[in-house]
């Protein structure tokens, strides 16, 4: 392991162990069912400024397996200057973007998760690149409120 | 002044009108328990068999602390007021005319010893043989399920920390109607049965089950590759195909984001997947699509330098707080570290 990878190994390490390790996972519920959801997701993403980059399907053989629904997708989405900074900055993310959110049906309403982004910024040493990150949280979470019709 | 007055009038009422318990729960909560308690990812809330066999306390300290490796997370971050709010909202839906019970702490006179071969064969086939719960996430009506909850695990020390060995006697005498939990007293055990098994129970503090959270494990993987990049994404995706994988999908990272003229060709993604891997982590917890699907990107560097990147299993299973996924998360790691270690050779 070299010593840059123990080093942010170390950092968010440090940053898991922080209260807010709990919430690792940003998650809501939508009401409406899995076709529309999709829809209002993928607005609500352009309407915050992201792009959604392709759609991929999960449900070969979901069925077959004892799954009730086959209706399970993973939507990738970025903004695509920050993800060319970033990724050229920071090879390290490269793994992790462009950003995802896995949702799939649960009866007919629809649940939908993603990693706090903010998690990420550990990766990261410049303060203007590392608060992207806090706003992407900010962001993923008006974009899950709109789609729960929580309250803000 | 009338205006003032009444925008005084207004402010003092929002100061004084607390956390909106409504509003919380669906911020917080609805997302694995339902909107109105029915369960979901996580167990079903409304049931008037278990809010009327578990007091405040526990709720409160299993918001607080979660449930480690189960699935819960903690919810530290809330104040006492929101708690209060959220537990207020949960109470709504006991049945008009029930009390919210409260189990005073004094430990039950059972046996351990006793407690030990009645656990075994009463107990274990749902909860575990040491007392691990079952396997999964609460209920998940996306697949269809033998038992319409999760056993949750009772060898789990914020389980232990949150109920009292009244609480856990009382559950094992009544049963919890909604759920395959049924009353030890109607199954024929006397109460002083019932007694040893929660003595072993509480036993369980002293041989606790360990979960890792993997927070030291390093977030990423590369591989340095000896080849360009053309060479290493067929070397790739040989490697994936032998080791049963089915390459599904090469793009550049940023295929969608940019016009495919101008995408950077130096960062080369290769997706690949194995359907049963897949839908034997989808019974463990629903989420797991976070994962999906399996990736490895190939980069050159500006220097020329070219390697081979993927996430890290073991450290991203830290985020989902499932003990159930480290097995399968520990074999993920090993083969992404199998596929680029013979992709870089």
């Amino acid at each position: 392991m070299s010593w840059r990878t123990r080093l942010l190994t170390l950092l968010l390490a440090l940053a898991s162990a922080s209260p807010l390790q709990a919430q690792s996972l940003l998650m809501v519920r939508s009401h409406q069912s899995f076709p529309e959801t999709m829809l209002d997701l993928q607005t609500a993403i352009g309407e915050h400024g992201y792009q959604v980059s392709r759609v991929q399907r999960v449900d070969i053989g979901l069925t077959q397996s004892g799954f009730e629904t086959d209706r399970y997708r993973i939507v990738f989405f970025g903004r695509p200057q920050e993800v060319r900074r970033l990724t050229a900055n920071y090879p390290q993310l490269i793994p992790y973007l462009p950003q995802q959110i896995t949702l799939f049906a649960e009866g007919e309403e629809t649940l939908l998760v993603a990693v706090d982004p903010s998690l990420y910024k550990e990766l990261v040493s410049e303060p203007e690149e590392r608060a992207i990150f806090d706003r992407w949280r900010r962001d993923l979470q008006a974009i899950f409120d709109a789609l729960a019709g929580a309250p803000d | 002044m009338r205006p003032l007055v009444l925008l005084i009038a207004l402010a003092t009422l929002s100061a004084h009108a607390g956390p909106n318990g409504s509003d919380l729960y669906t911020r917080h909560c609805s997302a694995c328990h339902g909107e109105v308690g029915t369960g979901g990812v996580g167990v079903p809330l409304a049931l008037p068999a278990f809010l009327g066999t578990v007091s405040d306390h526990y709720l409160e300290t299993t918001i607080r602390t979660g449930r480690p490796g189960r699935v819960m997370p903690a919810f530290s971050q809330l104040d006492d007021a929101e708690v209060a709010a959220i537990i207020g909202h949960i109470r709504s839906w006991m049945p008009d005319g029930s009390k919210v019970p409260a189990h005073d702490t004094r430990p039950v006179a059972g046996d351990r010893q006793r407690g030990a071969p009645l656990f075994a064969q009463h107990c274990a086939n749902c909860h575990g043989d040491r007392g691990q719960g079952g396997a999964g996430t609460g209920v998940t009506f996306s697949r269809s399920r033998a038992l319409p909850i999760i056993a949750p695990a009772l060898n789990n020390a914020a389980f232990l920390d949150a109920a009292t060995d009244q609480m856990i006697k009382q559950t094992l005498m009544e049963g919890r109607a909604g759920t395959p939990m049924v009353s030890f007293l109607e199954q024929g055990l006397t109460e002083q049965e019932i007694e040893d098994i929660v003595a072993y129970v509480r036993g369980f503090e002293a041989t606790p089950i360990p979960f890792e959270a993997h927070a030291d494990e390093p977030p990423y993987l590369e591989y340095a590759s000896p080849y360009g990049v053309e060479e290493s994404v067929e070397a790739l995706k040989r490697a994936a195909t032998g080791k049963n994988f089915r390459i599904i999908r090469e793009q550049n990272l940023e295929f969608g984001l940019f016009p495919q003229d101008e995408e950077n060709a130096n960062q080369r993604i290769v997706y690949f997947c194995n359907f049963n891997l897949i839908n034997e982590a989808m019974k463990l917890d629903p989420r797991v699509g976070l994962f999906m699907p399996c990736r490895v990107t190939v980069v050159e560097r500006a220097d020329g330098t070219v390697s081979l990147m993927s996430i890290n299993p073991k450290f991203m299973a830290q985020f989902f707080n499932n003990s159930s996924l480290e097995a399968p998360c520990a074999q993920m790691y090993d083969t992404y570290v199998a596929i680029m270690e013979e992709a870089t050779l």
